[in-house]
This record gives structure tokens, sequence and C-alpha cells, in this order.
């Protein structure tokens, strides 16, 4: 009777028909508006994060001081610090949903430029000396010998730091932009009910489970993780 | 010896310096090779033999004196050096093979980007690398399906297939089991009979009598004997090196 009624009170707030009903139209563009940031956060933030990296193979070293203490400061600040700041900080403010796609591809680019640079270092000094001993120039080194080793040992890890990184486009709400969390948050105080946060969560797990499980596939596949060393 | 001073040399090193900070590595080194002619360079480990090699291609570069291969000034900052390489091949301890590749992507990678050979002529020349090393069976297999004798063959099919003016061999059988060191020899003596301009860091002393034109004892960064094989390992004038030749045949 006791659990029946908590059962029922429950049901009503997060899993109200009627209020499911109306809203889930409006997380689904949402969705539509995550999915959007999450594509451009990382097309941008791993071609920035790839660009960093191969700047630094130049050796310059006022460059390279640069570039680390640059990656080095977007990977210490919170994203959200980083949103607010751009999104209130900015002479002339972007909108919250490019606000969001920069701070969060800031992020990204500093991360990826880290792996990619242990993934260009750890690649033995004898496969440049062979290329270029054949006449390859510097860049044609990196692109057709160095990164296709390189790689391999980048994409599992930027494949998980770019699935959290994206999970952020959440902070988006906190600028006004419609995505899944603001799009729920928004239905919530307008209905007065929770359930479409429930939804916004259903739907995040819809846009994830399958991009985190192609990440453990794609980790299985070449990750140095897929057998212990040891063994 | 007297044949080499009346021939233009194609490969003309001198006084060369190289420090690493504070480590004097070259000390004013003088190596003159004669087109067709096969050098030995011998000596202790760290007494610079892979850092003068490596300035024959600029791997390193030298803080002074000068490097002319087939006529080209390596240290003339006009020349460009990826295409002067071309024409310099080198083998590696670790044959640094692509492991990406088949052994014939490797042979076929510098021939295509490089010297601008088309896919279909860089197959062509690459198979025709591969089976002048006995492996033109073995084009489709990635590095990790070869011994390493195999590997090192296919490391010098990869310089043979730019058809270099000369080739650097550094110490091309000493990562190789006993019984794997033959192969490779093999190769390299043909290549010498077909008339390749080599410079070899070895301690095999069979190779060396039987194919090198001239040994070189390096020692401390600096040239201090050089001459037939047979003199050099038979009765060499300086102590040091009756010494090291005794090391090595020990
Ligand atoms: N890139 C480098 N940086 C610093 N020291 C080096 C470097 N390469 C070689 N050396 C040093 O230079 C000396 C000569 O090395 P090397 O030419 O490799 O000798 P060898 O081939 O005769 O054994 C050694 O003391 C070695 O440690
Ligand atoms: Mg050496």
């Amino acid at each position: 009777m006791n659990i029946r009624g908590s059962w029922d009170r429950f049901a009503d707030a997060f899993l109200n028909g009627r209020v499911l009903a109306k809203y889930w139209p409006d997380i689904l563009a949402g969705l539509g508006v995550t999915i959007e940031l999450a594509v451009l956060i990382v097309i941008t933030g791993i071609a920035a994060g790839l660009a960093l990296a191969l700047l630094r193979c130049l050796g310059w070293r006022g460059l390279n001081w640069v570039i680390v203490q640059v990656v080095d400061l977007f990977r210490a600040l919170p994203p959200l610090v980083i949103l607010v700041l751009i999104y209130f900080g900015l002479p002339r403010a972007p909108s919250g949903f490019v606000s969001t796609w920069i701070s969060l591809a800031l992020v990204l680019a500093a991360f990826a430029e880290e792996i990619f640079w242990a993934g260009i270092v750890s690649v033995p000094k004898g496969q440049w000396e062979a290329a270029r001993s054949t006449g390859l120039r510097l860049g044609q080194t990196l692109r057709l010998v160095v990164l296709p080793q390189a790689l391999r040992v980048t994409i599992p890890p930027l494949t998980n730091r770019a699935i959290a990184i994206t999970k952020g486009t959440a902070l988006g709400s906190v600028v006004a932009v419609s995505e899944v969390l603001g799009a729920a948050s928004s239905a919530m105080s307008n209905s007065y009910n929770a359930s479409p946060l429930l939804l916004g969560a259903g739907a995040y797990l819809v846009l994830f489970v399958p991009v985190v499980v192609l990440g453990r596939f794609v980790e299985r596949r070449l990750g140095p993780t897929a057998k212990p060393n040891h063994v | 010896m007297t044949t080499t001073t009346r021939v233009a040399p194609l490969i003309d090193a001198r006084g060369l310096h190289k420090h690493f900070g504070p480590l004097h590595v070259l000390k004013g080194v003088d190596l003159m090779v004669a087109p067709r002619e096969l050098v030995v360079v011998i000596g202790p480990s760290g007494s610079g033999k892979s850092t003068l090699l490596r300035c024959l291609n600029l791997l390193e570069t030298p803080d002074s004196g000068s490097v002319v291969v087939d006529g080209i000034d390596l240290m003339d900052p006009r020349t460009d050096i990826n295409l002067a390489r071309q024409r310099i091949g080198m083998v590696f301890q670790s044959f640094n093979l692509y492991p990406t590749m088949s052994a014939l992507g490797n042979v076929t990678l510098a021939l295509r980007h490089v010297a601008g050979k088309s896919a279909a002529e860089a197959d062509v020349l690459g198979m025709a690398a591969l089976a002048r090393v006995g492996l033109a069976d073995r084009a489709g297999h990635r590095p990790h399906q070869l011994s390493g004798g195999q590997q090192q063959r296919v490391a010098i099919a990869r310089a043979v297939a730019l058809e270099p003016r000369a080739m650097l061999f550094d110490e091309p059988t000493s990562s190789l089991d006993p019984e794997l060191v033959g192969s490779v020899l093999a190769v390299m003596r043909e290549l010498r009979a077909d008339g390749m301009t080599m410079v070899v860091v070895s301690h095999e002393m069979g190779f060396a009598r039987a194919a090198a034109d001239r040994v070189v004892f390096m020692e401390d960064g600096a040239i201090v004997e050089q001459g037939p094989p047979d003199a050099i390992f038979g009765d060499a004038t300086h102590s040091r090196t009756r010494a090291f030749v005794g090391q090595i045949r020990a």
C-alpha cells in the first residue's frame, strides 16, 4: 500500500505520460543540437590538436614552449570556466552554441595535441632516419611513415577523451543552448514535472552508448591494452 | 691506394668535426672513397664510426668540414639534401623497416615519393630490387613476418632500388643471429661485384678481408690508420690498431 503509493508518486513525477507526450519533440530537437555540437567539437578539436602536434614536430623552441603552455592551460581549466569566460568574457559575445563549441573544442584540442605528440614520439628514431636517408622530406616522413604508426597508439586514448569531452555539451544548458539537457530543463520548469529529465537521460544513452561501444571496439582492435605486455 | 688518388673520389669528406654538447666526437676526419671502392671502418664502440657515416648523408650535420658526394657539396645551403640523399643509400644496424608496410611497400615508398615513379613503375623496380636480394617471394610479407636476415636484405633492397651512387652500412649484421649473417654479407658481396661504392662499418673480419679494398681504423674520433685489409689485420703499424684487431679476432 505504502510502496504502491510511493511508486505512483514516482511514476507521476518521472514517467508522466502526458508530459512525455508533450515534450518529447523538444528533447528530440535537443538531441539534434547535441549531435551537431558533438560533431563540430570532435572534428575541429581533433584537427586543431593534430595541427599543434605537427607544428611541434618542426622543433622551433619558442613555438614549442608556447604550444606546451597553452595546452597545459586548457587541460588544467575546468571546461565550465572556459565556457563562462568565452560566453560572458569576450567583448563581442558569441552565441551560447558557438561558445560551447569553441570552449570544448579548445579542451579537446589540448588533450588531442598531447595524445598525438605522445604517439609521434613513441615512433622510434630509426624510422625517421630510414625515411630521411632515402630522401623523404620531413612532411612526407611524418605523413607516410610516422603518423600511420603513431595513430595506432593514439586512437584508443583519443576516442576515450573525445567521448568524455563531447559529454560536456551538457554544459551548453548553462549558456542557454537548447541541447538535450537544456531542452529537458526547460520542459521540466514549464511542466513542473521531472519526466523530461528522464527522457533527456535516455536521449544521452541513445547517443553515447553506441559511441562508447565503438570506442571499446576500436580499443580492442588497436590498443596496447589489448594484451598485457608481460604476457 | 694509388688508383684512388688518380680518380676523382666519389665520396670526399674533409676536416670533419662534430660535437655533441661537450663531447668532441669527430676530431678532424678525412675520408675519401673512390668510385667502386669498398671501405670497411673498424674501431672501438664510441669511437665515432656511426657519426662519421651519418655525416656522409647529413643525418648528422658536421660542425665544420666539407662533404662532397658524387660532385654534390652537401654542406652547401643551396643543395637540396633530399635529392642528394637519393644518391646515397644507407643501411642500419636495426633494419628500421616500416612496420606498417609490406616488404614491397618499404622498397617502393621512396621510389614513388622521392624518385617520382608511378605506383606501377615503382612496383616493377621494387620487385627487381627484392629479387636482387633474393626475396621476391616475400614481397607481400610485413617486416614482423620476416627473419632478421630477411629484414636486413629488404632494407638493402629499399636503398638499392633508388640506384644510389654509394651505399653506407652501419654494422649491418651486428643485431643478427650468427646463422643469418652470411645471407646479408652475400648480398653485400654481390653489390660489391656489381661495382657499388660502399662504406661499411663492420667487425666482420672475414668479409673485410675478402671484399674490402681498404680498412680504416678509427679511435677516439680520429682515423688512426688505414690500409689494405691484409696490412691492417696482419701487421698494423700502430700498436693501438694491433691491440684492437687482436680483440675482435679473439
Ligand atoms: N645524438 C647523440 N647525442 C649525444 N651523443 C651522441 C649522439 N650520437 C652519438 N653520441 C656519442 O658520440 C660518441 C660516438 O658515437 P658513435 O659515432 O655512435 O660511435 P660508434 O659508432 O663508433 O660506436 C659516443 O660517445 C656516443 O655516445
Ligand atoms: Mg655505431
